[in-house]
């Protein structure tokens, strides 16, 4: 059987590693053995499509999610969903987190000494069109401190998580604003391969920024792609 | 055009917004046809630590074997109530349980059929990437001949294999370390 396979990342080029020290819940955490290549076969190369979901209207706007607008700079965050052949993953299910402009996340655990929100929850979902075309509007998060280290701070971010196709091609990410100097600091965003940090950055878009309203960022966000040489008979 | 890939990061702490909100730890509703299992997912750390921060999603054929999935173009019965799509977090005692049915047997590119079993995607804070990784039936009488099994040393292939327990439940311990550590897959 030719079946058509998911091409493999690159070893230490796309992904973190998992066991990376400055990170410190990596240490108990990271498998210590490598995984076991496992050649695709139908089990990785389908996957759940969540098309079954019904989406409300306003899941894709963070901001009318509640009796009022939450506080905070309105933005609109938008970008495609592709393949490394940038081929659109079409109807892609998007699914965010983040926490409040104060900071503060919609979580019993977040313990961080900031706001609460009542507006904001913090949770959004948006399917993807035909041409892999995603929106949100939300607002921008605040930058909160976390355990790890002395003085530790998470720049802004949004929690992105994506199914794609196959389960060989689910990805669950975070997207960065440009600029931010806590870029440099932080351990989980250099996790990552040096070359390949700047993929997290969202691109500010004056283009799609709208006046008198909202700043727009753009994020597209790339998913293993195919490869169509025959695997190997194991 | 080639485009690179979007890098992996971790999905927590604070994850529970928005995927608790599509949670399926029910996959399988009156009217699906299989063996109903109830299965009982179990996360701990390299020291045995429970990891009360974590995530589970599964993804399974029906009981005919067949996948809903465009890829999957074989003549076998979809089950209209049945997308083989399960999600849950972990509790304070580090478990997730799910209610699903037992999946048939699905091919294998260089032939033959592999044992019934269950895809399984694995997060937590502290985890960068998604861990993946498989569950099978312990005594299902196909996993002497199941190709992935083989693929996996001899001494870690029970981590694997769930056991039903006297009240009937399939438990699988996850182990992300220790002795016991799980055998994940590069996928
Ligand atoms: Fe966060």
């Amino acid at each position: 059987m030719n079946e058509e396979t998911y091409r493999r990342p690159a070893p230490g080029r796309d992904h973190p590693s998992n066991d990376s020290p400055g990170y410190k819940s990596t240490a108990r955490r990271a498998p210590s053995r490598p995984a076991v290549m496992l050649p695709h076969s139908l089990s990785e190369v389908t996957g759940p499509s969540l098309r079954a979901t019904r989406l409300d209207s306003a899941e894709n706007d963070l901001t009318r999610q509640r009796m009022a607008e939450p506080l905070g700079e309105r933005i609109i965050v938008q970008g495609r969903v592709l393949d490394q052949d940038g081929k659109p993953v079409p109807e892609a299910l998007v699914e965010i987190w983040q926490c409040n402009a104060a900071g503060r996340y919609h979580h019993p655990g977040d313990q961080h000494d900031a706001p609460l929100d009542p507006n904001f929850f913090g949770g959004g979902r948006a399917r993807a069109d035909a041409e892999g075309n995603y929106k949100f509007i939300t607002i921008k998060p605040g930058a909160y401190p976390w355990k790890n280290h002395h003085n530790a701070w998470r720049p802004a971010h949004i929690h992105f998580s994506l199914f794609g196709p196959a389960f060989a091609t689910r990805l669950i990410t975070q997207m960065y604003f440009p600029n931010d100097p806590l870029l440099a600091y932080d351990p989980i965003y250099n996790s990552v391969p040096e070359g390949a940090r700047a993929r997290m950055q969202a691109a500010f878009d004056m283009d799609s920024t709208q006046p008198e309203w909202a700043l727009a960022y753009r994020f597209d966000i790339v998913l293993r792609g195919r490869d169509a040489t025959p695997m190997e008979n194991a | 055009m080639s485009r690179a890939l979007t890098p992996s990061q971790t999905v927590g702490p604070f994850y529970f917004g928005t995927l608790a909100r599509s949670y399926h730890d029910d996959l399988a509703p009156a009217g699906v046809a299989g063996d109903r299992v109830e299965i009982e997912l179990s996360l701990v750390d390299a020291d045995g630590a429970i990891v009360p921060d974590g995530l589970f999603e599964l993804w399974q054929a029906n009981s005919h074997g067949r996948y809903d999935h465009p890829e999957d173009r074989r003549n076998l019965p979809l089950d209209p109530g049945f997308h083989g799509f399960g999600r849950a977090s972990t509790d304070t005692a580090g478990r997730a349980v799910f209610r699903t049915i037992r999946p048939g047997r699905v091919p294998w590119p260089a032939g033959g059929l592999q044992a019934p079993h269950i895809n399984v995607s694995v997060f937590a804070r502290g985890l960068l990437n998604r861990l993946a990784t498989r569950l099978y039936f312990d005594g299902d009488p196909a996993l002497a001949e199941d190709p992935v099994l083989k693929l996996v040393e001899p001494a870690r292939r029970s981590t694997l294999i769930a056991k039903r327990d006297a009240a009937g439940v399939w438990r699988l311990p996850i182990c992300l370390g220790g002795s016991d550590e799980t055998v994940f897959f590069d996928c």
